[in-house]
């Protein structure tokens, strides 16, 4: 009698990979061969739960149960304990599911990551694949672009502009051609649930980009990914090819006459890139310059043609909306935020990872339930929220809820949703110096108080660390600050004094020379 | 790559000149880095200026115009990677000469510090982890 081939799930994401998940794979492969069991090793995407990758699960009757975090020398004893089987191990988690890290989630946009073959549309249909998109192409553009409206999604790049508001000035704007642009720029650092999607679930940021064209009348799409992220672009550019060979891209997608194609485009390492006007530069194949607004890309974007850009995380939250109801979506969340965010847990953290929850939870929720206090073991100091332009948060306000307009109440920011913990060692005179160092260095260099305003600040923070005349750079620093967000015309310029100005004002102490 | 070679990349691309940040890619993933004659052919290809070419390839960080002499380190400097020691490994490398270039966020924030060795991605990566895989890197 054959026994059924037991199925192996061990993670092809980047993270999971960065910490020996091929090793994992080939090495249980190579010990199942040698007693002749019958496996098969499915590579998902990562369940977000990165302190516990490299995480492999088996597929039991009860459910995945899962081992981790592996390392190539515990296999032969997995294999011993049984855990094809699913029997106790001292890595065993039980059933994945159950994982309060995990089961505490609300999973709407990474529904399926880390649960499926990312490249496979048996298991993308089966849980729930195509539903939006079938929808999207039994009703009028007038009408999706409605649900999409009232379930309240906004922008999840940064900027929180209403997708619904967006796509309807594109679907206004009359022209010959259109464009949908899904920024995979995600150069925030603390940030990684676009590229957790793409490699996990590509299929869903195709989905969402095609309904996108349906909405608004545009046929071609792109999507625009850093070059730092080469297994995501790896992932999407087989998911299109698959997507064109089974007719869900092209000249007539299902059956329906309608037409979409999408084009995968590398970024080339400049952060700025991210920002919309400069990405769209960058697509033609210029300097990535950023350019004046208005005319807003809505309606004059790519080669001067109306032009969606919204972020990975939006369009994959799309489909869902479009299946479900926009009252479903609507449901999730608080005040202006409805709907789920995906939290990017880093830095000093003892449990890092992704987490995707409705909006309201509070930071001190995610950053000592889920996250578990730092990995260090020594007692946090600051968490920056939103990315290198967001602000540092002290103790006294982790308790903010985590939505658009109350984190802007306490003078900080969203963001991509990026959350970074430093322990108490962290110097932050050191931190704002960065900022401004940053900016330095990824300004585009269009407008002086970035280009210029960036450099003086670093080289002013450099004096108040050196105790020279600490009160009156600190005076200096503050009109730099100032100048720059009133008059730099992006937010690189604009929101880099964030981080500096809220470092001084939470942790004066460490400007004191 | 020679010249028709060259030819051929842009060819693929349609000589469109918006392609041509994946060009240039795709030649300095064969080449190592981008020459003057490289550039040149491709500028001819897609029938722009050298002025226009140039102009881009300074302005992207990914581009080098000298050729490498081991693989490509990526570095990351940025504030995930800076709060669990980051910064240790990167002086670490300085010590060493390992040449390495600066980068700000690899995607790999909850498993810092983060390493890439051209398209390989590392994480936890401690001075000593850092020296491991460079042997490792340089043995295979
Ligand atoms: C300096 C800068 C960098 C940005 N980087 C990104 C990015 O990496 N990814 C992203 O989606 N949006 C980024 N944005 C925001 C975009 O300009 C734009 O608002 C967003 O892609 C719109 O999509 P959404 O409405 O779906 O959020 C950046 C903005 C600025 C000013
Ligand atoms: S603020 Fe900075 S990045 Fe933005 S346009 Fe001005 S110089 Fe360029
Ligand atoms: S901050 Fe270093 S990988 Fe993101």
């Amino acid at each position: 009698m054959t026994k059924n081939t037991i199925k192996i799930f061990v993670p092809c994401d980047a993270a999971a990979l960065s910490v020996g998940a091929n090793d994992i794979a080939n090495e249980i492969k190579k010990i199942a061969r040698k007693i002749g069991e019958h496996i098969q090793i499915i590579r998902n995407g990562s369940r977000g739960m990165l302190w516990l990758e490299p995480l492999v699960e088996v597929e039991t009757k009860a459910g995945r149960i899962a081992y981790g975090p592996v390392q190539a020398g515990d296999i032969q004893s997995l294999f011993d304990a049984d855990f094809l089987s699913g029997k106790p191990h001292e890595l065993c988690l039980g059933l994945t599911e159950k994982i309060p890290y995990f089961a505490k989630q609300e999973r709407l946009t990474f529904s399926r990551c880390g649960l499926i073959d990312p490249v496979s549309m048996a298991d993308y249909a089966l849980h729930g694949g195509l539903s939006g998109l079938r929808k999207a192409l039994a009703t009028t553009p007038e009408n999706i672009i409605d649900i999409v409206t009232k379930s309240g999604l906004r922008g999840r790049g940064g900027a929180g502009f209403p997708t619904g508001i967006k796509w309807k000035t594109a679907l206004e704007a009359v022209a010959d051609q259109k464009y949908i642009c899904a920024n995979a720029d995600e150069g925030d650092s603390g940030t990684f649930a676009d590229r957790m999607l793409m490699e996990g679930d590509p299929f869903v940021l195709l989905e969402g980009m095609v309904i996108a064209g349906l909405a608004t009348g545009a046929t071609i799409g792109y999507i625009y990914i850093r070059s730092e992220y080469p297994h995501a672009i790896n992932t999407m550019r087989r998911a299109v090819e698959f997507w064109r060979k089974s007719d869900l891209l092209g000249a007539n997608i299902l059956g329906s006459g309608k037409a979409f194609d999408i084009h995968v485009r590398r970024g080339a390492g400049a952060y700025i890139c991210g920002e919309e006007t400069s990405m769209l530069e960058s697509l033609e194949g210029k300097r990535g310059q950023i350019k004046v607004k208005p005319p807003i890309p809505a309606i004059e974007g790519l080669f001067g043609k109306p032009t969606i850009i919204n972020n990975v995380l939006s369009l994959a939250s799309v489909p869902i909306i479009l299946d479900k109801g926009a009252g479903f979506y609507q449901n999730y969340g608080q005040g202006r935020a409805r709907g789920t965010q995906p939290f990017q847990l880093g830095g000093d953290i003892k449990h890092g990872g992704m987490v995707e929850k409705a909006f309201g939870v509070t930071l001190r929720e995610l950053v000592e339930d889920f996250g578990g206090g730092t990995l260090s073991g020594k007692p946090i100091r600051s968490v920056q929220a939103g990315g290198p332009l967001g602000a540092y948060i002290p103790h006294s306000d982790f308790d903010v809820e985590m939505d658009y307009e109350k984190l802007a109440e306490t003078g900080a920011m969203l963001g991509h949703g990026g959350i970074v913990v430093f322990n108490e060692n962290v110097d932050m005179a050191r931190q704002a110096r960065f900022a401004m160092k940053f900016c330095e260095i990824e300004s585009c260099g269009k407008c002086t108080p970035c280009r210029i305003g960036s450099v003086r600040g670093k080289e002013t923070l450099d004096k108040i660390i050196a105790g020279e005349d600490v009160t009156a750079n600190l005076e200096l620093l503050e009109d730099i600050c100032e100048l720059m967000t009133e008059g730099s015309l992006c937010a690189m310029g604009g929101l880099t004094p964030m981080p500096v100005r809220s470092a001084i004002k939470h942790f004066g102490e460490d400007f004191k020379g | 790559m020679k010249a028709n070679q060259i030819a051929n990349v842009c060819a693929e691309y349609n000589n469109q000149p918006e392609a041509l940040i994946e060009i240039l890619h795709d030649v300095q993933h064969e080449n190592g880095f981008l020459s003057n004659t490289a550039l040149i052919d491709v500028a001819n290809a897609l029938n722009i200026s050298r002025a226009e070419i140039h102009g881009v390839v300074s302005f992207y960080d990914d581009f080098r115009r000298e050729p490498a002499i081991g693989p490509c380190i990526k570095i990351c400097r940025a504030e995930a990677c800076q709060a669990v020691g980051g910064e240790k490994t990167a002086a670490h490398a300085k010590n060493k000469k390992i040449e390495t270039h600066d980068v700000y966020c690899l995607g790999n924030c909850a498993l810092g510090p983060a390493v890439m060795i051209d398209d390989k991605l590392y994480g936890r990566v401690t001075p000593k982890k850092l020296d491991a895989i460079v042997k490792q890197r340089s043995a295979s």
